[in-house]
């Protein structure tokens, strides 16, 4: 396609059309954002170009449809990214303001309503010193917390917004997010091993044990409500709830998974890995400065993305139920947000009332407790499949 | 060795072997009230062995009393525990008093028994906040230390001062208590035993919370007496002692309160006594006040006392929110007191750590700690 005039920027007015739209005939909406973003950014540059140099072959290359496609690709990761921080930091704020509340004080105050606080607080972090301890095992020590991180903000990227904003849409969506989430342990039981710090150890430690009493009874719990969707694709799952929300069905289960995910999200009462009490910080003590900005950042990532499973296998997802729709279609992504504010609204009430559990505690309430009800759900959810009504 | 071999043998070997390992907690781990350090052997996350280490805060109090004027002792008296420092002055009046051979006037008496109890209140919260950051819980921290800012006020009122009350003085009290404070001491004591139920209901009522508590640092009534535990970590373990019931000082013979014993021994029981005894404490105030308030406003509260004290010996002890202490004053006839002992209740408590804590996991250590309400100021000196 020859470039003529800066009307031709816009290549393709409809998305579907573009041969190189990833998505084939599903609509993405951050993908059509990043590709029209592209089109303004790799448009204004092929404009320039052109009027130093007219008719060359870079300002053509620039607006040629793989071209559009890979900036638009770049943007989207980018916007994608941006969004999920967003959401996170928002979140962060949420839990200084409503602890604040119970705990009688005002919470952050500084700008926005203390929204500020928090990037003040990363900026602050941001600047602080980047010292390693002389005696850990520095490949390990760095490796393992890029790939904590790295693994959080990935799934965080993950959790689809709505029908029409995601990154992936995999028939096995739920299932990879879960295989995710249980790689952090593993990298934190390293990590605390590779910080020579007997804290670090024992912290790493607990992690994998936290992992072995929670992790079994959560993939139950989702496979529960993906034989009541007879889908593990995220979105089918949420369609699924259209009319009634698993919650109904499941309200056994969402009461065990509330618990599981703030143990996923190591959260009081299961933040046993990082014990302050007894234990300094765990297996974080050794990483100071922006790294542990990083890791905090990361906790908050797991945070939001369990309260985005909840929302997306108990609370209906994006849909809201007795409405048409049109209603239902207008703003989907910021139902899904207040849902998901909202589950982790009770999980900031349950870090303000409860303290922190035991390590052979967690064990106990994982195998005998957990363990039980969440079989007791599959069953409910088994005699429902089986009665017909789902 | 080859580490081959090493594994060789290891594998031959039929049970699993563990290596056991020493952990540092303190002086500046999180769970720690002050400078102190318990070295920890671990077999996994079970305590196989412990030890206490004091001396971080050790600053000569009792050398440095036998450089100035009795007098001039008592503002130091207060400095010995920040959480509870006016039982610290009035105990080293009491003792003075009792090398003097007077008796201060009953208003003081009275004063006294009410800072006092104002005193294990306030320490007592501290305690309270203590445990729930050793827990995990902030909420509690901050619910105990808002509660505590009113009898905080209340030292105000009193003394002028919040933490290093300087109010007791050797022959009565510095001051007749104020009409502010007439007025805020029955204010705050009511809200008081209205506001400790939701503090005692977030924690009594979480199973949680119990669970972390129940069954831990298990001593035995003879263990505690042998190693000299004293105060509610005694009264815990269902030995039923009180100076102030058992050995009344000032006034205490004239109140009606009760002891709280609790028979189980473990960390939970030692929270309920402290519990039981702020309720208690408010009941002491109560009537302490009503008896102040009969005595009337122009009676005597504070004696002329001799500068010197004669040659003599004379040992004192009171019922501190921690346990017993002790002083112990030795007069050669002059101005400054020949040698002054003080036995401190937390030092005692500190050496039974070890019993305290063996066989438990590392997870419950800040958890029975801080059921001995650790104080690091009165234990150095």
């Amino acid at each position: 396609m020859a470039y003529s005039s800066i009307l031709n920027w816009i290549t393709f007015n409809d998305l579907m059309q573009n041969p190189w739209y990833p998505y084939g005939n599903t609509y993405n909406l951050p993908f059509d954002i990043a590709y029209k973003l592209w089109e303004i950014i790799g448009g204004a540059i092929a404009w320039l170009i052109n009027l130093l140099i007219p008719g060359n072959a870079v300002s053509t290359w620039l607006i040629s449809d793989g071209v559009c496609v890979g900036g638009a690709l770049i943007i989207f990761m980018i916007v994608i990214f941006l969004v999920v921080f967003i959401c996170t930091l928002i979140s962060l704020w949420m839990e200084r303001k409503v602890l604040g509340r119970v705990m009688d004080r005002r919470g952050t105050m500084i700008g926005m309503k203390g929204f500020l606080q928090c990037v003040a607080d990363g900026l602050k972090t941001f600047m602080k010193e980047n010292t390693i301890p002389k005696k850990v095992d520095k490949m390990t020590y760095m490796w393992t917390l890029s790939l904590v991180i790295g693994v959080s903000v990935l799934i965080a990227c993950m959790i689809p917004l709505s029908g029409r904003w995601f990154v992936v849409n995999y028939d096995t969506g739920l299932l990879i997010i879960m295989a995710f989430f249980a790689l952090a342990p593993f990298f934190i039981l390293v990590s605390g091993w590779a910080q020579n710090n007997k804290y670090s150890l024992i912290g790493g430690m607990r992690a994998a044990e936290l992992m072995i009493s929670y992790e079994v009874p959560m993939l139950i719990m989702i496979s529960s409500a993906c034989l009541l969707a007879g889908s593990f694709n995220i979105g089918d799952i949420v369609n699924a709830q259209r009319d009634v929300w698993f919650i109904i069905p499941m309200i056994v289960g969402f009461i065990t998974f509330l618990f599981c995910a703030t143990a996923e999200a190591e959260r009081t009462p299961f933040d046993i890995a990082e014990a302050e009490a007894e234990l300094v910080e765990g297996w974080q003590t050794e990483y100071a400065g922006m790294k542990w900005g990083l890791i905090m950042l990361g906790d908050y990532f797991r945070g939001y993305v369990s309260c985005a499973m909840i929302t997306i296998i108990f609370l209906g997802g994006w849909n809201i139920p007795f409405v048409s729709d049109s209603v239902n279609n207008f703003l989907p992504e910021v139902v899904f947000l207040l849902k998901t504010w909202f589950v982790f609204f009770l999980m900031i009430m349950i870090r303000a009332a409860l303290p922190r559990v035991r390590t052979d505690q967690i064990v106990n309430i994982g195998w005998k407790v957990f363990m039980p009800l969440s079989v007791v759900n599959f069953v409910i959810v088994l005699l429902l499949k089986l009665g017909g009504i789902y | 060795m080859m580490e081959r071999d090493l594994m060789d043998i290891r594998a031959e070997t039929d049970e699993l072997t563990t290596d056991k390992m020493w952990v540092i907690m303190g002086p500046q781990h999180p769970f720690s009230h002050g400078l102190w350090t318990l070295k920890v052997e671990l077999d996994g996350e079970i305590i196989t062995d412990a030890e206490p280490i004091v001396g971080y805060l050790h600053r000569g109090w009792e050398k440095e009393c036998e450089n100035r004027p009795y007098a001039k002792i008592v503002p130091m008296a207060d400095r010995l525990c920040y959480a509870a420092s006016m039982t610290y002055s009035h105990l080293y009046c009491m003792t003075v008093e009792k090398a003097l051979d007077i008796e201060v006037p009953e208003k003081a008496q009275y004063i006294r028994v009410v800072s006092d109890e104002i005193c294990r209140i306030s320490s007592h919260l501290m305690w309270l906040a203590a445990v729930g950051t050793d827990l995990g819980n902030f909420t509690v921290f901050l619910w105990c230390m808002r509660e505590r800012e009113y009898w905080m006020d209340l030292f105000v009122r009193l003394c002028g001062a919040r933490m290093t009350t300087n109010y007791p003085r050797i022959g009565g009290v510095r001051n007749d208590i104020t009409d502010l404070f007439d007025r805020d001491v029955d204010r705050c004591t009511e809200h008081f035993e209205k506001s400790l139920w939701d503090i005692i209901t977030l924690i009594d009522d979480s199973s949680i919370f119990v669970s972390r508590m129940k069954g831990t640092g298990i001593l035995t009534r003879e263990q505690c007496v042998n190693l000299g535990i004293t105060g509610p970590a005694m009264r815990g373990n269902g030995v039923d002692f009180d100076i102030r019931r058992d050995d009344p000082y000032e006034t205490y013979g004239k109140i009606d309160f009760e002891v709280p014993v609790m028979n189980d021994g473990d960390s939970y029981s030692r929270y309920m006594v402290r519990v039981e005894e702020l309720f208690q404490s408010c009941r002491i105030i109560k009537q302490a006040m009503q008896k102040i308030r009969a005595i009337g406003k122009n009676a005597p509260y504070r004696l002329k006392v001799p500068t010197n004290v004669p040659a003599c010996t004379a040992m004192c002890r009171l019922e501190d929110p921690r346990g017993e202490s002790l002083m112990y004053l030795v007069a050669d006839g002059s101005g400054k007191p020949y040698r002054l002992k003080v036995r401190s209740p937390i030092f005692t408590n500190v050496s039974a750590s070890k019993p305290l804590v063996v066989g438990s996991r590392i997870a419950d250590v800040p958890a029975i700690m801080a059921m001995i309400d650790m104080c690091l100021g009165e234990t150095d000196r």
